[in-house]
């Protein structure tokens, strides 16, 4: 974390593993399966934000089971930890009241997804519903690398723009430098998942060299 | 909040924890489906489909000899007898139809022992509709005979090798599949699992089962059975032949959930005896899980069990008390299996055994004059090997 920090990371979304991970393709899956065979568990993943105390947003990303799992005062945990928000993969806004009352009101903020197939008048209760940013699923599937961009993404972002005032993340299958910036002409920021987590798979140095890329090209190419 | 609140929950249970890019489809299904079972036509065309090609009415049969071991009459409502040999076919033939209606020619399923692959396989060669079915490594080995089936009806059957290589992850796999084709595809679920509302239509479409049987029952015996039995996994079957008898609260509902090697093992697939809440496919249901909210691995002789979920209606049921769950190990399975065999000549799958097992082990229980109502949920054809290969492994051991 400390090292994704240093090259450039704006936020680090850090990922508590799931047995079950519906919504992710093959390097997620793998990487959590590997966690968990090393006893990683919701706590866990807090302590390491604890310890890396990196000075950028952390955004804790999982599925709502394990925070279930983790009981009443998880997201308090969280905070005090350095998480400063949540993301649930399989808690779409209106699927549980309740449950998603009780989250905005807690210590995080309520990063809620959209995705291609969302009406215009679901993207603005979803921007009303969240909090922090709203992250945009760029493409139908799961997460995973691809190397190119969505060519209906200009319109989804331009969709969402018009319902939400929340600054827009863009994820899912973005890998490369060039698909970043273009991402980046067109959103407030870019999330890159699994091609990191490969990477942070070899060794920290191939993470760290890949996120500084990234950042090199976004400074470069994307403000322009 | 301008959300509108669909029936999509039983009691606390049910629910819709899916990835945004599925929620407008599961709208759609909704709506769609209320629509279809409000339109004449829809139903008329389901009815004639369900009487001319799956054969129902599926038959009532008595079992004097097995009802002379137990003590009690026992009726078997024979989902056996339908065509692809067990009651699947009753919830893919409706779902094809509401593809069809809605203008998806791409079909994907799941499946455990293969009866759902099998069912769905079936139906989409009877609309000639694209069919994909995901199927766990393991189970294809144990199922090696429905893979042959599905794919000689032309299903693209796609081994999965993530997990445990079983039914939870084939669902899983099917769930990425649909994530991603969703503007073209349907998802056949094949049980009363999964997010709302297929917990709600699989249930629908399986009701056909307590229909007949009720009808059945007060012709055969003058009177409404005072138990009704059936195996639970997903629990589509149970749900189908419980859900007539709603009104009747004298009717006693049983669900016979596997115990595998027993249930203070770890190695059974007993969701609601030995699970808690937790949300797992799209909804909220009793769930064996560590205490971390990791799924735990399930495990029953019969792949159609081996399932660590169960739909979200048995868990308001049993939270209820409306149904009881108790449960019933490999080997004795493998016992109802023999002895139903035996004594009335009808092999059943190895999920069937489990409930017949558990009503021979109530003998000296039942009064003998209340009729016990089994749901056979399908045939044992597909579990002769297994079967085999286990009684001569044990007779040498």
């Amino acid at each position: 974390m400390r090292a994704v920090a240093r090259a450039g990371a704006d936020i680090i979304e850090v990922g508590v593993p799931f047995s079950d991970p519906l919504a992710d393709g093959p390097v997620i899956q793998a990487s959590s399966q590997e966690a968990l065979e090393h006893g990683m568990t919701f706590d866990g993943a807090l302590d390491l934000i604890a310890e890396a105390a990196v000075d950028v947003p952390v955004v804790v990303f999982t599925y709502l089971n394990p925070l279930l799992a983790a009981g009443d005062g998880a997201l308090d945990r969280a905070a005090r930890a350095g998480a400063s928000g949540l993301l649930l993969t399989d808690v779409p806004v209106g699927a549980d009241p309740p449950l998603e009352a009780r989250i905005a009101a807690g210590p995080l903020a309520f990063v809620r997804l959209a995705a291609p197939t969302t009406p215009a008048k679901r993207m603005a209760e979803i921007a009303q519903h969240g909090s922090g940013f709203v992250y945009l699923i760029s493409r139908l599937g799961v997460t995973g690398i691809r190397d190119d961009v969505p060519a209906d993404l200009p319109a989804t972002v331009e969709r969402l723009r018009s319902a939400a005032s929340l600054p827009i993340c863009v994820g899912f299958g973005i890998a490369r430098p060039e698909q970043a910036v273009a991402v980046a002409r067109l959103a407030d920021g870019v999330v890159v998942g699994s091609a990191l987590v490969r990477l942070a798979g070899q060794s920290v140095d191939a993470a760290a060299s890949f996120v500084a890329s990234l950042r090199a090209a976004l400074d470069t190419h994307a403000r322009a | 909040m301008t959300i509108v609140e669909r029936q999509d929950r039983f009691g606390a249970f049910g629910g819709r924890y899916v990835p945004e890019t599925l929620v407008p489809a599961l709208d759609q299904l909704a709506e769609e489906y209320d629509r279809a079972m409000a339109d004449d036509a829809f139903r008329a065309e389901l009815d004639s489909l369900l009487r001319t090609y799956v054969g129902r009415p599926s038959s009532l049969s008595d079992a004097p000899r097995f009802s002379e071991v137990v003590g009690a009459p026992v009726y078997l409502k024979r989902e056996d007898l339908n065509h692809t040999g067990a009651h699947k076919i009753n919830n893919t033939v409706g779902q094809a139809l509401l593809a069809r209606r809605m203008g998806k020619r791409r079909i994907i399923a799941e499946t455990g022992a293969g009866q759902h692959g099998v069912a769905t396989a079936t139906v989409c060669a009877r609309f000639g509709l694209e069919c994909v079915v995901y199927m766990g490594e393991e189970d294809m080995r144990r199922q090696a005979l429905n893979v042959f089936r599905m794919r000689l009806m032309g299903a693209d059957v796609r081994p999965v090798t993530s997990g445990t290589k079983t039914l939870k992850d084939a669902t899983s796999e099917a769930i990425r599949d649909w994530v991603t084709n969703v503007t073209d595809s349907h998802y056949i679920i094949g049980s009363v699992v999964g997010p709302a509302p297929y917990p709600r239509i699989v249930r629908d479409l399986q009701s056909i089962i307590g229909i007949e049987a009720r009808a059945q029952m007060l012709e055969r015996a003058g009177r409404l059975p005072a138990t009704v039995v059936a195996c639970v996994g997903g629990g589509s079957n149970a749900m189908g032949i419980f859900h007539a008898f709603v009104g009747d609260r004298d009717v006693e509902w049983v669900g016979v959930e596997a115990a595998g090697d027993g249930l203070d093992t770890e190695r059974h697939s007993a969701s609601l005896s030995r699970g808690r809440p937790g949300v797992l496919h799209g909804s909220l249901s009793y769930l064996l899980q560590d205490e971390h909210g990791q799924v735990h691995p399930a495990h029953s002789i019969s792949a159609g069990l081996d399932y660590p979920g169960v739909g979200p209606e048995h868990s308001y049921l049993k939270q209820s008390g409306r149904a009881r769950y108790v449960s019933v190990t490999d080997t004795q399975a493998l016992d109802g299996f023999q002895m139903l065999s035996r004594l009335e000549g009808i092999i059943p799958a190895l999920e069937t055994a489990h409930a017949v097992s558990w009503v021979a082990s109530q003998r000296g229980q039942w009064a003998s004059d209340a009729p016990v109502l089994i749901c056979v949920s399908g045939r044992g054809d597909k579990d002769v090997m297994q079967v085999s290969e286990i009684l001569t492994s044990d007779a040498s051991a």
